[in-house]
């Protein structure tokens, strides 16, 4: 049985196609203008290497901020309800959950069966979303994928004076004004994106094991940073990309409920 | 005796010369990258105003975000202190100020005398401060002096859903595209940031008269969101950019006075 799960975010919208259980297709675009024409062309996109078609999938869970424009989606689920589903199916020890969304941030805590405890967002302010990320690596015209490497070369990292985008941003520019290496002010847009993280995780307290979903556990810095900050190890997701971990979250939740099954 | 205050912002520099009481002479410049040079270049237009030298004056106060650069000042006063001296020397009725700067909005609640009762500031923040409508007006290409006549033609009324400068800059670029009015959008980002701004007011209860000061308060649309979000009057002073030198003057003048008495009687 073939089911799907389509995760269409701010920034970017994944697809992933599982059988019986196992992955057989999954992609990543950058989000279009309009919801339903991201969902439909990463759909395309996961499904086409394993020969397949939108009407080969028997059910479809759809979730992210876009959720309620997919079209071919039979149910959607909350971004939390999957990528809590979605990091438990990658590791399956964890028990606390940071997923860093394009325009937000989010810590869920879930229970030893996986069900969500407790959860913290922020959506309000962009300093510690994506979004942060997104305008600094703009200002300093290197790419959002480079932030990581750049920060580990880091001999002496800039404290940022305040976690303001905004104003983030001018100090950003002003040390690159003075000379400042990019390697120094990227390490020290890690820490403030890392130290934003810190405080939203505190909240709920952070239970081992703890790892980070979104596109931004792929940024070695703010996950190195992060983890000084909380004084603990983040389990690292290595059996898929961590971009896609909500999208798995509603194929696993598709597998269930195509079923009929509600567990 | 001729006394000074200097206050130099983020955005603009501003002098006002006082002689008894009485403002003789007073300049605006736009802060470059040194504030030093700022601060000289408003006092000078301010002496020349006033057909003074520096050497005439008596005592000088700097305050505002650059007042530590400030080469020709005796002292230096807080930005709070010297927006309630102000504001009440203005229009004596005022009891409540509030000040959006370029990068920085302050409530104060202040007596009969301007002295400050309490005080809330945010600086952390860019929603809320001048910032907010500078890089909205960026975004949609219309020069900082046009933003108050254009709300002014505002017929269909919008809501921002986001306080956020960056998201609201999101969704400005979203109703853009959508084909609103760039007039409905201007107020609606006027009313946004009134509403920041109202709320953190409210957490120190601004009561009294209330007056609006700062170089955003010569926007007509920024007063009267304002004023609408508020539900109470918004007294109008009538210099609003010089408000912090103005305060500062004044402060320059005690200063002056007690050290004219202290000399008086160490000479008698």
């Amino acid at each position: 049985m073939i089911v799907a799960g389509c995760d269409v975010g701010s920034l970017t919208s994944k697809a992933v196609v599982m059988r019986d259980g196992r992955i057989i297709g999954r992609a990543v675009i950058k989000s279009k203008a309009k919801p339903w024409e991201s969902a439909e062309s990463v759909m395309q996109m996961a499904l086409a290497p394993a020969g397949l078609g939108l009407n080969d999938v028997c059910y479809c869970v759809g979730t992210g901020y876009g959720r309620d424009k997919i079209p071919f989606v039979h149910e959607t689920v909350s971004e939390i309800g999957c990528h809590g589903k979605g990091a438990r199916w990658l590791v399956p020890s964890v028990r606390t959950v940071i997923d860093i969304g394009g325009q937000d941030c989010k810590a869920m805590r879930l229970d030893k069966d996986g069900n969500i405890e407790k959860f913290i967002a922020n959506d309000k302010c962009a300093s510690g979303t994506g979004r942060f990320l997104e305008v600094m690596a703009k200002a300093l015209g290197v790419g959002l994928g480079e932030l990581g490497d750049l920060s580990a070369r880091a001999k002496h990292p800039v404290t940022l004076a305040n976690a303001c985008t905004v104003w983030a941003q001018a100090d950003v520019i002003r040390h690159l004004h003075d000379g400042v290496p990019v390697e120094d002010i990227v390490a020290g847009i890690n820490n403030a994106m890392a130290a934003r993280t810190a405080t939203l995780v505190r909240n709920i307290g952070a239970e081992p094991d703890v790892c980070m979903t979104g596109g931004v556990a792929k940024n070695g810095g703010v996950l190195a940073s992060l983890e000084r900050l909380l004084s603990l190890r983040l389990k690292r997701i290595r059996r898929e990309d961590p971009q896609i971990t909500g999208a798995i979250g509603a194929a696993l939740f598709a597998a269930e409920h195509a079923n009929g099954g509600h567990r | 005796m001729i006394v000074a205050g200097c206050d130099v912002g983020s955005l603009t520099a501003k002098a006002v010369l006082m002689n008894d009481g009485t403002i003789i002479g007073s300049g605006i410049t736009c802060t470059g990258p040194v504030p030093e040079a700022s601060a000289n270049a408003a006092m000078q237009l301010a002496l020349d105003q006033a057909g003074v030298t520096l050497d005439a004056i008596a005592h000088c106060v700097g305050t505002g975000y650059g007042r530590r650069k400030i080469t020709f000042g005796d002292t230096v006063e807080s930005e709070i202190a010297c927006h309630a001296r102000g504001a009440v020397w203005q229009v004596a009725s005022v009891r409540s100020v509030i000040d959006i700067g370029g990068q920085d909005a302050k409530a104060i609640r202040l007596d009969e005398r301007g002295n400050v009762v309490q005080y809330q500031y945010n600086d952390k923040c860019a929603a809320g401060t001048g910032r907010f409508l500078e890089v909205i007006a960026d975004a949609l290409g219309i020069e900082l002096d046009a933003l108050g006549p254009l709300a002014e033609q505002a017929t269909e009324h919008l809501t921002l859903s986001n306080q956020c400068v960056v998201f609201a800059e999101t969704e400005i670029l979203s109703l853009v595209n959508e084909g609103k009015e760039t007039a409905d959008i201007v107020r609606a980002m006027h009313q946004a940031v009134a509403r920041r701004v109202v709320a953190m007011a409210r957490s120190i209860g601004v009561a009294g008269d209330v007056a609006m000061t700062g170089g955003v308060a010569k926007n007509s649309g920024m007063f009267e969101a304002l004023r609408e979000a508020l539900g109470m009057p918004l007294v109008q002073v009538p210099q609003p950019q010089l408000n912090g030198a103005i305060g500062a003057a004044l402060v320059a003048a005690d200063a002056a006075g007690r050290g004219a008495r202290e000399s008086v009687a160490a000479h008698a």
